[in-house]
């Protein structure tokens, strides 16, 4: 993996990386990625990918309420709360 | 009277219905025991006036004729399952601070049995290691020492290592614990105590902080096979939050506990024999042979073909579901955000970048890599396919077996800082337990002897899905003929 492909993954991650740790990881994904490309060598020729082992049909149940009205809940750990809204940095940019 | 830390929990259940005893002097002994060992770092947050509560209420429940199925057991809970009230980290800085406002399925099924909660446990960051050496609140100490040569500090293991560390040093009767690619048995193995990671669907999820969910399997630790069955029958059960929470009859594992496999085929898979195992290993593994052999059931051979594909497919699939799952930690609901950042952008980059640690970020980065727009079919389809060729082999070797013995770890626990240097060095201490979570199947770790450092050594016996019992079965004849009384020595030197 090159410096591009790490920072793509880092973009992809939401994980702000510093060059120091970029360095690193080129060394250390790169190890791990051509570790799991022996997966290669396997035919894998009309063989269905398989999600998860359980065989059962995901169960349905009634469309109705049957959980919320918790607001305080909800909000009790977060970072900052004001008058029942989470609160984040500005999302649009301002112009200057 | 025993030390009361030394008991089993059936024991222990014994001795409180004879009134021997009450869950007050027996949870006094263990916070003791706790207090006294502190230095093994086996917990994060300890809740000493919680147990103090609940083992009074056990009391009242044993005065009033009226007690449950584990009523007064102290056990320790893996800091991975969400606790009313008490911090939850699953040992990352992420979530410090964070206070779950809900109990997560298995602890709360744990409590109505009238269990006794010591404290959280320390465990490697959202369960991704084998050592117990990622954790943001340091690393575990396994009790147990070399009994030659170096006097070095061990791993307990991992992910679920300070579980295992607090069973082994007899801090807590039993513990939670979960099993992603070993999580359970191989801290089991290294610690000399019993674990099962059950058949996926048993035990629910719901609660528990998500790492990789069609791998995670919640589970429990406990220093005998018949305790295992006790906590496990506690935990196990339909869950409707858990949408893959198997909706079909818990069966009494402690009932299949009969020492009876006459007749019985065990499964001795040919691609576990690794160039450069152990020999203490290799010697293990053939001693178990002998006794099951002994114990009147017929030895077959039978081939797991993808053995070796398992590890690779593995860090294909539990990387990307983890890349998704750990996309919720944005600084904004709960647990850590980064200070100084202008943007919304800029402020889950930060908080990410500092609230994680770095296998946690490679693990999340991998996944992201591996299901990013041109490698999906290549890595992530991939893995899923031979993922299901994993799954038919085992199919195929149930066709003339009732269950399978293999040892569980290439190894006995390492020094504190070993394999750190290459990440996949790290992850082929789970070559021999990953396949069972790839396939969904039970799989059991139970001490069978000490190499000749004098440290433990496991085997691990795997059976049919939806079949704990066979795997019960074959585990307590192992435990039976093993007949494992060893202790780590800072407890023969304190009962000396």
């Amino acid at each position: 993996m090159d410096t591009q492909t790490v920072l793509k993954a880092a973009r992809l991650a939401n994980i702000e990386v510093s060059d120091v740790e970029v360095e690193e990881m080129k060394i250390k994904l790169t190890g791990i990625i051509k570790w799991v490309e022996q997966l290669s060598e396997v035919d894998t020729e009309h063989v269905e990918p398989l999600a998860n082992v359980v065989n059962i049909a995901l169960p349905l149940r009634e469309d109705v309420v049957n959980d919320g009205d918790c607001r305080d809940k909800v909000l009790a750990n977060a970072p900052e709360e004001t008058q029942g809204f989470f609160v984040v940095p500005k999302i649009v940019e301002q112009e200057d | 009277m025993t030390e009361l830390t030394h008991l089993t929990i059936d024991e222990a259940l014994t001795g409180l219905k004879n009134k021997d005893f009450t869950a007050t002097e027996l949870t006094k002994a263990h916070i003791s025991a706790l207090e006294a060992a502190r230095h093994l770092n086996a917990f994060i947050v300890e809740t000493p006036e919680i147990a103090m509560k609940q083992a009074a209420e056990s009391d009242k429940r044993y005065a009033a004729g009226i007690s449950r199925a584990l009523d007064g057991i102290p056990f320790a809970n893996k800091d991975l399952f969400c606790t009313n009230g008490v911090q939850t980290t699953a040992a990352s800085k992420i979530l410090e601070g964070f206070i779950p406002q809900y109990e997560s399925t298995v602890s709360q099924k744990l409590f109505d049995d009238g269990a006794v909660m010591l404290g959280k446990t320390n465990l490697d960051q959202f369960a991704m290691g084998s050592s117990n050496t990622t954790s943001a609140y340091g690393n575990v100490i396994n009790p147990w020492k070399r009994s030659g040569g170096s006097n070095a500090d061990l791993v307990p293991g991992g992910s679920s290592g300070g579980s295992a560390a607090a069973v082994a040093a007899r801090i807590a009767m039993g513990a939670t614990a979960t099993d992603t690619g070993g999580s359970i048995r191989q801290p089991a193995a290294f610690c000399g105590i019993v674990g099962i990671k059950p058949t996926y669907g048993r035990c629910s999820r719901w609660g528990v902080v998500a790492f990789s969910s069609s791998l995670d399997h919640p589970g429990p630790l406990a220093r005998t096979v018949k305790d295992n069955a006790l906590l496990l029958q506690s935990m196990s059960g339909h869950d409707p939050k858990d949408s893959t929470s198997a909706n079909i009859p818990v069966p009494d594992f402690a009932a299949a506990l009969t020492g009876d496999i006459k007749g019985k085929r065990i499964g001795i898979p040919k691609e576990f024999r690794l160039e450069g195992m152990p020999e203490d290993i290799e010697k293990l593994w053939d001693q178990g042979v002998k006794w099951l052999k002994e114990a009147g059931a017929e030895i077959v051979d039978i081939s797991l073909p993808h053995t070796k594909y398992a590890l690779p497919t593995y860090y294909i699939i539990a990387p990307a579901e983890a890349s998704s799952n750990l996309a919720r930690y944005d600084g904004v609901r709960y647990g850590y955000r980064a200070e100084d950042a202008d943007t919304l952008k800029d402020m889950y980059a930060k908080t990410r970048a500092e609230g994680f640690g770095d296998e946690v970020k490679r693990r999340i980065m991998i996944g992201a890599y591996v299901l990013s727009a041109g490698y999906y079919d290549a890595y992530y389809i991939k893995a899923q396919k031979v993922r299901r060729l994993i799954l038919q082999d085992f199919e195929k070797a149930f066709e003339i077996c009732d269950a399978i013995l293999t040892p569980t770890a290439p190894s006995a626990a390492f020094e504190i800082g070993a394999n750190e240097d290459d990440p996949v060095k790290m992850y082929l201490n789970d070559v021999f337990t990953v396949t069972a979570n790839l396939a969904g199947i039970p799989a059991m770790s139970v001490p069978a002897g000490l190499d000749s450092q004098g440290l433990p050594l496991g085997l691990q016996i795997l059976g049919k899905a939806w079949d704990e019992e066979m795997v019960f079965k074959v585990g307590g004849v192992i435990e039976q003929a093993a007949n494992f009384s060893a202790m780590p020595q800072s407890l023969l030197k304190k009962a000396a």
